[in-house]
């Protein structure tokens, strides 16, 4: 890109982080090969280099790993809160001492840009383990009654666009309220899951209390159809959390959920024009729009359709695509080759429905998986790409007149998950804040998140809420 | 009724369902025998239909707007008065719930006082359970960032079998505390009290569609509630635990929140909130704050 900035290169290190070329699933303490002796690879979405090579979990994996977190759980579940949070203080420590080789080890497994994993999630993984620390000896005053039990062995299965991110949002609650672990990583992303194994180690916490299994889809289900699992709590598609709900019922185990979203950005025409693209851009584009809190859905008021447009395509077009380990880079690669073959054919199906494509010029690399930055404009509501959740950098425009009908547009959707507002007018904030069906909503911001803030959604974008005190109550018998 | 005046028939009760404020007939035009609980017949119940359930839901969805929306405070008031209106009316209700559960007239009396006392519970818990669940985040960075509950939508009650008043207002009454709508299948055996709950609910203030009452088979009109995109959650306290598994596995086709069944041995006991958090979200909003700092004002 004949660009208006030339930068030259500025990589962050690969020194800082030792990859070793197999590992084990981390079962009772213990790293151990799958029971059948499979293995995969994981490879760098940015360079198609395989980083290492990491154990298969199967049925009979699973198997061991309940079990040994059901026998940690007697002795986890007994001692003192205040023991429990001394654990999970260390672990904050730890990360935080280790912070900057996970976030170029999380860079190298997820494809995501290094200013992000450092200035993003690695603070708020360490942050989420030092809040739910505090709380594991304050359960009594939580609002739940006194002595609110854990529920015992929790399966956790998490998705590949904030790896450790969403170990520390499943992980620490579960640990702080006395229960114990199973947690699957995607398969695209398993590494970081198991430099935790790691740190669980030199934070010296009982064997079995944290059981890591990299594997598949088919080790995820065995997980959460486990008869001895009496927590199941989910992060990724609307259709596996549909599956997942069907598989609980009728048992006593207790579910979260946080599924897909199709977040409405609405831009009134009183707000500051600058801000909002900025805000517009870190809303879709923030970790290539892999988000399931996006704002993938541009509502635009009519009137500034166009100031807007211009402005944005503008910003768009300083965007520096390229190597996620450069310290300049805003957008790196697409997680898989799956995953980009389906925003590929979702940006396909928005062209052919008649909605019109734009990306700025940009050069992707030759190999590795990318996409560039993409709009689409004169999309209506029936269009798929204003409906189905893309989970790329694809962002639908839509205009609006009224407050009224920006409401109406921005809950047509079967999720609930978030949503933006940008207008300088306060009276107008609260009245459209409290009309939207979404969990989230983020006024003159977007993708603000924090520990103590409950995170989840309405409708199909899932159940119950992560963060803050109300995270508690999908770890305890309440 | 009419033993004291040999020369008056009584006048029966056409027992009617309870739908968008009005007092429709089963539109498939059917009725089963209620009996009391030595087998004597008491009336003919409406036996509803899947499409009255639709047609309910239709009446909850048009309500909830407004009743949502409603302030906590006003629907406080109008909780209470539903207390009043039964009140006035304790007689007929002890004698409905009496002949329902085979209860003498002052174990009947002490379930009436319970089910009263237990509308002014949530009629007080309106305008507090916000304050309990929500609040300030007090997160890391110049962010106001808020909190707070909101009802689910639209909400099918399957009502407790055993306890065909009490239990039945102690599922439904959480519901539409916190501003959801309800689409109420009653008790199968002994639906009359809850039919005629429909009368006090009427006289309240209650806009109609809030409360919808359905008299008839919960395994007949349940699977096509539960598997309604239309409905957000589902309470299964009346239903087996057949019956309740397979109506989760159909509402997960929408993803409902569902209340499952849980045993309960005594109506009366305190209810405490879990009834209505089960059938509200939390939505969390932010906004930069600006902050006053050395660089100057920015805000």
């Amino acid at each position: 890109m004949a660009s208006l900035f030339e930068y030259a290169p500025a990589p962050e290190s690969r020194s800082v982080v030792d990859i070793a070329p197999s590992y084990g699933l981390f079962i009772d303490g213990e790293f151990t090969d799958a029971a059948d002796g499979k293995v995969f690879k994981t490879v760098s979405p940015s360079s198609e280099e395989v980083l290492s090579e990491v154990a298969q979990a199967g049925a009979a994996d699973v198997d061991r790993a309940v079990k040994a977190a059901r026998k940690a759980f007697a002795t986890w579940s007994a001692l003192p809160g205040s023991e429990r949070a001394k654990y999970l203080f260390r672990i904050a420590r730890i990360i935080q001492e280790r912070s900057r080789e996970l976030a170029v080890l999380e860079t190298l497994d997820n494809g995501k840009p290094i200013k992000e994993t450092r200035d993003a999630d690695l603070p708020l993984v360490a942050a989420h383990f030092f809040y739910y620390a505090g709380w594991a000896d304050k359960l009594d005053h939580a609002g739940y009654g006194a002595n609110p039990r854990p529920l015992g062995v929790a399966g956790q299965v998490i998705p590949w666009n904030f790896p450790l991110l969403m170990l520390a949002w499943k992980i620490a609650p579960a640990l702080a309220t006395g229960n114990t672990v199973v947690l699957k990583p995607a398969e695209t992303t398993p590494l970081s899951a198991l430099f935790f194994a790691d740190i669980c180690r030199q934070a010296g916490l009982p064997k079995g209390v944290v059981n890591i299994l990299t594997g598949y889809g088919d080790a995820g289900a065995a997980l959460v159809e486990h008869p001895d699992v009496n927590k199941v709590a989910f992060t990724g598609s609307t259709a596996v959390g549909k599956k997942i709900a069907r598989h609980v019922a009728g048992t006593d185990k207790k579910v979260t959920l946080e599924l897909g979203g199709k977040g409405a950005n609405i831009v009134f025409d009183d707000a500051p024009i600058d801000q909002a693209v900025e805000g517009i851009v870190n809303g879709i584009f923030f970790n290539q729009g892999q988000v399931c809190c996006a704002g993938s859905r541009l509502l635009v008021q009519e009137s500034i359709h166009d100031e807007l447009l211009d402005s944005l395509k503008r910003r768009l077009s300083t965007l520096r695509l390229g190597d996620p380990l450069d310290k300049n880079t805003d957008i790196g690669a697409i997680n898989s080759a799956e995953q980009l073959a389906r925003i590929t054919a979702l940006a396909e199906t928005g062209e052919a429905e008649g909605a019109e494509r734009w990306s700025p010029a940009c050069e992707l690399p030759s190999s590795g998986y990318w996409f560039a930055p993409t709009l689409f404009t004169n999309v209506t509501q029936a269009h798929t790409v204003a409906r189905d959740e893309i989970f790329g950098p694809v962002l639908s425009v839509l205009t609006f007149r009224t407050p009224d009908e920006a409401v109406a547009k921005a809950n047509n959707s079967q999720y609930g998950l978030s949503a933006g507002i940008w207008t300088e007018k306060g009276s107008r904030i609260l009245a459209v804040a409290d009309k939207l069906r979404a969990g989230v909503i983020w006024a003159n911001t977007f993708n603000k998140f924090d520990p103590t803030s409950p995170f989840g959604g309405y409708k199909e974008s899932g159940f119950g809420r992560e963060g803050g005190r109300h995270g508690l109550e999908g770890y305890l018998d309440v | 009724m009419s033993e004291s005046s040999a020369t008056r028939l009584s006048v029966f009760k056409t027992y009617k369902l309870y739908v968008g404020g009005k007092f429709p007939r089963s539109e498939s035009g059917r009725v089963y025998e209620v009996t009391d609980s030595k087998g004597k017949w008491l009336a003919n119940a409406p036996l509803s239909s899947r499409k009255d359930a639709r047609d309910a839901v239709v009446a909850a969805r048009k309500a909830f707007g407004g009743w949502s929306g409603a302030t906590a405070y006003n629907r406080g008031q109008i909780l209470y008065r539903i207390a009043e209106m039964l009140e006035g009316r304790r007689e007929q209700f002890v004698r409905e719930v009496g002949e329902a559960e085979g209860l003498s007239k002052s174990k009947a009396g002490a379930v009436v006082d319970a089910a009263i006392d237990r509308w002014i519970w949530y009629a007080g818990w309106t305008d507090k359970i916000g304050q309990l669940v929500g609040g300030a985040n007090p997160v890391a960075g110049p962010f106001f960032n808020l909190s707070t509950p909101e009802p689910t939508g639209v909400v099918t009650v399957l009502a407790p079998q055993d306890s065909s008043f009490l239990g039945l207002i102690s599922v439904l009454a959480p519901v539409i505390a916190t501003g959801n709508t309800a689409v109420v299948i009653t008790s199968e055996k002994s639906p009359l009290p809850a039919l005629s709950l429909g009368e006090v609910l009427a006289t309240s203030d209650l806009p109609g569609g809030v409360v919808n009452i359905l008299s008839g088979k919960a395994a007949e009109m349940g699977p096509h509630l539960a598997s309604h995109q239309d409905v957000n959650a589902i309470d299964l306290a009346g239903a087996g635990a057949a019956l309740a598994k397979e109506l989760e596995i159909a509402a997960a086709d929408n993803l409902k929140r569902v209340l499952r069944p849980q045993p309960v041995d005594d109506w009366s006991a305190d209810p405490g909130t879990s009834r209505m958090t089960a059938f509200l979200e939390t939505k969390t909003v932010w906004h930069p704050t600006g902050s006053l700092g050395a660089g100057g004002s920015s805000y």
